[in-house]
């Protein structure tokens, strides 16, 4: 008994091999993996090496369009010679630099809501004076700047119009639906539900068909919505409705336990959702949220269907120029590359907060 | 297990109070389950009631239809002069001043200690936030667990976030402690230290309601043991005569099977 309080700890046993040890572990462990290797570094062999000479090696970054149609590789030419109108469409040349502006301080903005600690009052006013300032610059008509209207909008910033605020208001709407869902009042429960089912029911191109072409006969005459608007109403609308059974999702998750715990202190309805169970659900439900999001991101494309200019709309403009036909894959590149600018920092993120909200570490 | 309260016969004569529980024929079905079959229970000021009986008596059924975590479906329920309706005005207001302690605790795991306990004062009870930590704090010391305030529930043990829910409960300055099986989930090694921060709270004159299986605790802090099965109170009496000469056959089985 005694000698047994004395049992010195043992370090882990080693289980490397240096490289050699690794590689017969991990590629050449079997008849089967070996093979699956060796097929791999063919396939690898095959492909990497004529992508690196059309990618790098005979591209061409910046000449005529003549002179790309002569070259064997990339031309990525065709993106500095169109950047100004595939990043803004057509609004108006000499006034880019106010939505180029515009999408500096909306940047600035992001980088700054990153960190936790800065999610203060302060910060919300910060966005609210900022998205006002941002409006302002794109639509202009005061302090000396020329009035453009949001037909002539296009590019990246209506991407980002459409995809952040269709994100930031389609979020607590959806919080909403689903804990209406849940709501023990009939009327209230129903609506949600077949509001959801509804929207779910239907692809977002009908939707935002719909609010495009459809809406604007049930107005009255003379009264004209802005057809961003429509639109960006269509994509808030349709994706609460997913981010509602995310939500749901989460709600169901947590224990009935916490449910009954803030009853038991009297916290009431709003009180015991707001302080006790949504922070719970919502940190649950972080992967399929952000997934949520991010399909929203990458689905404002589908704007083009009611042509509005955004980022990709722009693009394929840029493409059915006769001078600059035939490098679409150059183009479609640079335009998947935007994307995944904004798509994989948001994913990112998504983990980090996961890991900052997990308490139990 | 020995515990000791002195006070016991001080707080007796005070038992002539008026109820702050009533309960009159109260019954409840869970769809077609008769669970609960016309309980009938008053409870004094500073009295200490402990439940017991097998698994699916309804014990605590009938606890939490007492804060009305479940609703009774017949009969009547008064709470300190209110009488539980689907009202929910008085819900809350009752829930504010009947405080609960679960069997699995139900801490919000995604505050700090300190948080859970001032969540319940700041927003229900209006108190400003410095008071409340400071209540808090004064709690926490109570049930001896302060140095952990900045942690979060996940990273204590399982006694620890008992007592932590105990000083949650406290700090709404209950009239009432409801007590759901507190110990039943915890670790041998961690019931004692919950045991002692209740019986610490018997002897300040706290009226407990207590769903438990320690006998031991039961003999030495009760003033009544009620001993229920298949929905009903089958037999109710002082801890001596309880644990001495218990009256019905299936009592006997059920002390025969728990005492070894």
């Amino acid at each position: 008994m005694e000698e047994s309080q004395y049992i010195e700890e043992l370090r882990p046993p080693l289980t490397s091999g240096g490289i050699i040890g690794w590689v017969k572990l991990n590629l050449f462990n079997g008849v089967f993996n070996s093979i699956l290797t060796i097929s791999t570094i063919c396939l690898l062999w095959k492909v990497i090496p004529p992508l690196v000479q059309w990618t790098f090696i005979d591209s061409i970054w910046n000449s005529t369009a003549a002179q790309c149609k002569a070259a064997d590789g990339a031309c990525w030419s065709i993106i500095p010679s169109n950047i100004r109108f595939i990043m803004f469409g057509f609004y108006p040349y000499e006034s880019q630099w106010r939505p180029l502006l515009a999408m500096i301080l909306f940047a600035i903005l992001i980088i700054f809501s990153r960190n936790r600690n800065h999610w203060k009052k302060s910060l919300g006013y910060a966005w609210i004076a900022g998205v006002f300032f941002m409006g302002l610059l794109l639509r202009g008509g005061v302090l000396g700047l020329t009035s453009v209207e949001s037909s002539q909008w296009g590019g990246l910033p209506l991407t980002l119009i459409l995809s952040v605020f269709g994100m930031v208001a389609a979020y607590p709407l959806g919080i909403v639906l689903s804990l209406g869902r849940r709501s023990q009042l009939p009327v209230i429960k129903s609506f949600c539900i077949v509001y959801i089912e509804l929207i779910r029911g239907v692809p977002l191109i009908s939707v935002l068909f719909m609010s495009s072409f459809m809406f604007p006969l049930f107005l009255p005459e003379g009264v004209a919505i802005d057809k961003i608007l429509r639109a960006q109403v269509a994509i808030i609308l349709f994706f609460a409705a997913y981010i509602a059974e995310a939500v749901r999702g989460g709600l169901q998750a947590v224990s009935q336990g916490q449910y009954e715990g803030a009853d038991s202190l009297g916290l009431n309805y709003y009180q015991k959702m707001r302080l006790v169970i949504l922070p719970q659900a919502l940190r649950i439900v972080i992967p399929p949220t952000v997934n949520i999001l991010i399909t929203a991101f990458k689905d404002t494309s589908l704007v083009v269907i009611i042509a509005l200019y955004d980022v990709l709309m722009s693009t394929k403009t840029v493409l059915s120029n006769p001078q600059w036909m035939g490098f679409s894959t150059e183009a479609y590149i640079f335009v998947a590359l935007i994307y995944f600018a904004f798509c994989f920092p948001m994913s990112k993120y998504s983990q980090r907060l996961e890991k900052e909200l997990d308490t139990t570490r | 297990m020995n515990f000791e309260l002195k006070d016991k016969t001080e707080t007796e004569k005070q038992l002539l109070n008026e109820p702050i529980i009533k309960i009159t024929d109260m019954h409840k079905w869970y769809g077609d389950f008769h669970v609960l079959k016309g309980i009938n229970l008053e409870v004094r000021k500073k009295e200490r009631i402990i439940i017991c009986g097998p698994s699916g008596s309804g014990k605590s059924t009938m606890i939490r239809c007492i804060n009305r975590l479940e609703e009774h479906q017949r009969g009547e329920i008064i709470v300190d002069g209110t009488k539980l309706t689907n009202d929910i005005k008085n819900i809350d207001k009752i829930r504010a001043e009947v405080g609960m302690v679960f069997q699995h605790f139900n801490l919000f795991p995604h505050l700090t200690i300190l948080e859970n306990l001032t969540l319940g004062p700041t927003w229900v009870r209006k108190t400003s936030k410095k008071e409340a930590e400071e209540t808090a704090m004064y709690y926490l010391e109570k049930v001896h667990i302060a140095e952990q305030a900045q942690k979060y529930p996940g990273q204590i043990s399982g006694g620890q976030q008992q007592r932590v829910a105990i000083a949650r409960s406290l700090c709404m300055s209950p009239k009432i402690m409801l007590f759901d099986e507190p110990t039943s989930a915890l670790d041998p090694e961690m019931i004692k230290e919950v045991l002692d921060v209740m019986i610490e709270l018997a002897r300040e004159g706290m009226t407990m309601i207590v769903v438990s299986h320690e006998m031991a605790f039961a003999r030495s802090v009760a003033h009544r043991v009620l001993f229920m099965n298949s929905g009903q109170i089958l037999e109710e009496n002082s801890p001596e005569e309880f644990f001495n000469n218990p009256q019905h056959e299936r009592t006997k089985l059920f002390l025969d099977q728990i005492l070894h």
